[in-house]
């Protein structure tokens, strides 16, 4: 079943004149894309393609000057009616240093007025297989960069939205932690049968996490390549080795253009 | 951990007092001039009856002081933070009110406003309002946008962000404000006090003064020092109590 529908979608910045000069920088140009129920989405492209304007213009942060929403068929023309739809995660850490690690990740049941009782509950059976078992009443501070972001993700997670816009969380971690973030995730998805976009800028992440990819092209962004990424699960740290998964990434490659 | 800390600062207070003790004993300075630490404490010990009902009337100015800068400061933050057209037109004006020298101020409150608590209160809140206002303000400004993103990608309202982000987010500011107010409060109080009053530490240092009894000066000075000290300390409990977080993270990063 299609859950999310993402039909000629631009957007161009800073339209209109400041101070006499006209700057206007196109960010994305006609996207148009659908994302199955439960499918696990990679997008990739170089920076400053547009990758973190589309999650934001799901999300509700930025208007499209064109194009359409569509999510479980309907549409959702204005920011507000996209805010609190989709479980956004921001590319920077962006837990609440003044709220233990437990009161942050109930933050999006909280915001919905559901209950914080049963949202606290949830999450301390959620804990262990986040890696945070005994860290609930820490200090966000307290806690090493990958913990970090893996209670943010448990955030997005408990808030219980149909699609995660995941902008690149792994993408400030050193890049043991990223390997061993990303295994994790593998194994959390066999889980929860979460639709999540998931953006990044490394093509071995984008292949080993995802069932689809799609490639933007440099500024402004257009998506120029939907690949299908048919490499069996469970997928490992050895997967990324496989003669599948290079020719794949050989093709990727050639979209990119790299 | 933190005895070492203080025991330096006080056995250099301990050796300056010493040698100012022997200094007005050598060269015998009369005391009118300058009394020795021990006069002080003589004067201090000696007006000890008295001080209780002089001190409880400049407090009493302080906290009314205090407590109407914080109103009107935090109040101002907010009005500012809302409006930016508000902000571009007053923010400088703020800044600039400080060069108007309060002391100049005290004696034309008295005019407008008579001899009681009104223009003592007045000058304590003129003391107190810019610091509390300012750094309100700097630290409303200071939220991370990523923070007020998230909340809205999450549908949060507009009181929700205020509530759960933008105050939170501004406290370290506002309580580095309060610190300085308080500091200043009791001195502002005593300033309000010498243009004119019936009661308090800044009269009584008028009428020691002018009595000659300068050793009961000093005693009044330190008073108002150590009351300083003790409002900041106190601000400064209120802040570990209610940022816990903050302190953690201070002393937690490397």
């Amino acid at each position: 079943m299609t859950l999310l529908t993402v039909d000629s979608l631009s957007k161009t910045f800073g339209s209109g004149s400041r101070r006499g000069t006209h700057s206007e920088v196109e960010a994305v140009i006609d996207l148009t894309f659908k994302v199955e129920e439960g499918e696990f989405l990679t997008i990739i492209g170089p920076s400053g393609c547009g990758k973190s304007t589309l999650l934001r213009l799901l999300a509700g942060l930025v208007q499209p000057d064109s194009g359409q929403i569509h999510l479980k068929g309907q549409t959702l023309p204005d920011p507000s009616d996209r805010q609190g739809r989709f479980g956004f995660m921001p590319q920077r850490d962006t837990l609440l240093p003044w709220r233990t690690v437990l009161e942050n990740v109930i933050l999006g049941v909280e915001l919905a007025g559901g209950s914080r009782d049963a949202a606290r509950e949830e999450a301390r059976q959620l804990l262990p297989l986040f890696g945070l078992d005994g860290f609930e009443n820490n200090w966000p501070s307290t806690l090493s960069g990958g913990m970090r972001q893996r209670a943010a993700l448990l955030r997005t997670f408990l808030a219980g939205y149909d699609i995660l816009l995941l902008d690149e969380p792994f993408g400030a971690l050193d890049a043991l932690t990223r390997r061993m973030l990303q295994q994790w995730l593998l194994g959390v998805r066999t889980r929860f049968s979460k639709t999540i976009l998931f953006i990044t800028h490394d093509v071995d992440e984008a292949l080993l996490l995802g069932d689809r990819m799609l490639v933007f092209s440099p500024r402004p962004g257009r998506i120029t390549a939907d690949l299908k990424i048919d490499l069996p699960h469970p997928r490992d740290e050895n997967t990324i080795l496989e003669p599948e998964f290079l020719a794949l990434k050989r093709n990727a490659l050639a979209h990119l253009k790299l | 951990m933190g005895t070492p800390k203080l025991l330096v600062p006080a056995v250099v207070l301990i050796v300056f007092a010493a040698i100012w003790e022997l200094a007005v004993l050598v060269l015998a300075v009369p005391k009118w001039i300058l009394p020795a630490p021990s006069a002080i404490w003589q004067a201090f010990w000696d007006t000890r009856a008295l001080m209780g009902a002089h001190v409880g009337q400049t407090m009493l100015e302080v906290a009314i002081g205090i407590g109407v800068a914080l109103m009107t400061g935090v109040t101002v933050a907010a009005v500012l933070d809302i409006s930016p057209w508000l902000r571009r037109a007053v923010y400088p004006l703020l800044v600039i009110s400080q060069t108007v020298p309060i002391l100049a101020l005290a004696p034309l409150l008295i005019i407008w406003f008579g001899f009681g608590i009104a223009p003592k209160v007045i000058v304590v809140t003129l003391f107190c309002f810019f610091p509390i206002a300012i750094n309100t303000s700097d630290g409303l400004t200071s939220t991370e946008p990523e923070l007020i993103d998230l909340f809205r990608s999450m549908g949060a309202t507009w009181p929700q962000i205020w509530m759960k982000v933008r105050l939170p987010a501004a406290a370290p500011y506002f309580y580095s404000g309060l610190k300085i107010a308080a500091t200043y409060s009791v001195a502002g109080a005593v300033v309000g006090e010498w243009v004119g009053a019936k009661q308090g530490l800044g009269i009584f240092m008028l009428r020691s003064s002018a009595a000659f009894q300068t050793a009961q000066v000093f005693s009044a000075i330190v008073i108002t020092s150590l009351l300083s000290i003790l409002l900041f300390l106190t601000v400064f409990a209120i802040e570990r109590g209610t940022m816990p977080w903050y302190f953690e993270e201070r002393n937690g990063s490397s």
